[in-house]
């Protein structure tokens, strides 16, 4: 069983559609009971990272979630409050597992922001990333991002930005992209979270 | 590298994918599940879906529809017509929509892309505009398929439109739509430039080398098309083929 922890942040729709699809079984949850016993715990999220912050604290999962010991994917939203901090919310410690920090992207010619639509993947480590092809485009929608750390597992190239497309540590892992939007690649970086 | 977008729209009403030029008289082109299917799988990189209908039953049959959708691709897609508040909005995205356009409503009431944007972000929210040049040379938004003319300015509206939390402006030249006959591209060019978000073209694709012009040219991050697509003039992957050889960055 699957845990994608429901905590008020954006449309749930299209990760369930997806794992619809891949036959995976899930529930939608806040309670700390499930998530601990959960298999794999999803943390989902579009929107403000401030409010994503303040939203789990008052459902009192910060802790909670900083303790898992089973294979945990932040997307989008979810990959940066897993990070230490974010430029969209000054002062707001997030939840500290990765080592990086969030930054906006700034609109330039040619760099408009936010970063939409397909990129390529690379720098591609670790079963999260089994038989994906180096280039392959996955879906991004962000505004802010994070740099490239110890903790990047995958890198992006934005107007001459390199960052982090995906993170891990341990057993947290993060994208900023959208698997359950990316057509088959996306389907089968799903599939390897799956099978961790 | 981001890829230009390439995103077949499907004008919808009563459930089926319809096409006019300018908007008068419908032909009906397939079932709206399965004609996005087909797309997704030659390569779409995003799809929108319009509601047409005229009637509340059709609305309903709409928002049905974008959940059947939501199921079946694996792509984001993006829904409009006729959404005129918070309201029609939340509905459309409980279906499973990605993003929604805004367009008449939007020029009526500006203050609902806030409304829409801040609850669920900038980038759900499309403003579109059908603008028409008048014999000023001045751009100016129309509404109703571009029967009726407004104030506002093509630039300007556009925007104001950013500045109040749209995530994406999609342009159609009323003058060009339907016409196959290309995009006026220093318009989009101008536009692009003007805006610090992205900038999707639509209306007047006749080849794939007018495509090409808008997303280089023109400066367009995507390009929205409907009828080299419905008429089985070319597939969605043989214009990305084309645009790829042509040196444009696009997802194969």
């Amino acid at each position: 069983m699957i845990a994608i922890i429901d905590y008020d942040m954006g449309n749930l729709r299209s990760l369930e559609n997806a794992l619809d699809r891949l036959g995976a079984t899930y529930c939608i949850t806040s309670a700390p009971s499930i998530i601990k016993q959960a298999d794999k715990v999803i943390l989902p999220g579009v929107g403000h990272a401030g409010l994503a912050m303040e939203n789990l604290i008052e459902r009192e999962l910060p802790d909670l979630i900083r303790s898992l010991r089973q294979p945990v994917l932040g997307i989008c939203v979810g990959m940066q409050v897993l990070c230490r901090d974010s430029e969209e919310a000054p002062g707001v410690p997030c939840l500290g597992v990765f080592d990086a920090r969030i930054r906006r992207f700034s609109p330039a010619p040619g760099c408009k922001v936010p970063h939409m639509g397909w990129n390529n993947l690379g720098n591609m480590e670790g079963k999260l990333f089994k038989d994906i092809e180096s280039g392959s485009h996955v879906y991004f929608v962000h505004s802010y991002y994070a740099g490239l750390c110890p903790d990047t597992v995958a890198t992006c190239n934005y107007a001459g930005k390199m960052f982090s497309a995906a993170l891990r540590y341990e057993n947290f892992y993060g994208t900023q992209f959208h698997p359950e939007k990316s057509c088959s690649v996306g389907e089968q970086i799903l599939k390897n979270f799956l099978a961790l | 590298m981001l890829a230009k977008r390439i995103i077949p729209c499907l004008d919808v009403k009563d459930g089926r994918v319809v096409k006019g030029i300018n908007f008068q008289g419908l032909q009906d082109v397939g079932d709206a599940v399965e004609l996005g299917r087909k797309y997704a799988l030659e390569g779409a990189d995003e799809l929108v879906y319009l509601d047409i209908s005229a009637t509340l039953e059709g609305r309903n049959t709409f928002a049905v529809l974008v959940s059947r959708v939501a199921e079946a691709i694996n792509i984001p897609f993006t829904v409009g017509g006729g959404i005129r508040s918070l309201d029609d909005a939340s509905r459309l995205l409980d279906a499973g929509a990605d993003k929604i356009t805004l367009n008449s409503a939007a020029i009526a009431r500006p203050q609902l892309i806030e409304e829409i944007a801040s609850k669920y972000g900038r980038q759900f929210v499309v403003v579109a505009i059908d603008a028409k040049s008048g014999p000023d040379g001045r751009w100016m938004a129309t509404t109703h398929g571009g029967s009726r003319p407004t104030d506002k300015e093509l630039f300007s509206w556009a925007k104001e439109a950013q500045e109040r939390g749209a995530g994406e402006i999609l342009f159609t030249s009323m003058d060009h739509d339907g016409t196959r006959a290309g995009y006026p591209c220093p318009v989009y060019a101008a536009l692009s430039d003007a805006l610090s978000i992205p900038l999707i073209a639509s209306g007047g694709a006749g080849s794939v080398a007018d495509i090409a012009a808008v997303l280089t040219i023109g400066k367009a991050d995507a390009a929205l098309a409907a009828s080299i697509f419905h008429y089985g003039q070319y597939t969605v992957a043989q214009v990305k083929k084309e645009l790829a050889q042509a040196g444009i960055p696009v997802r194969l």
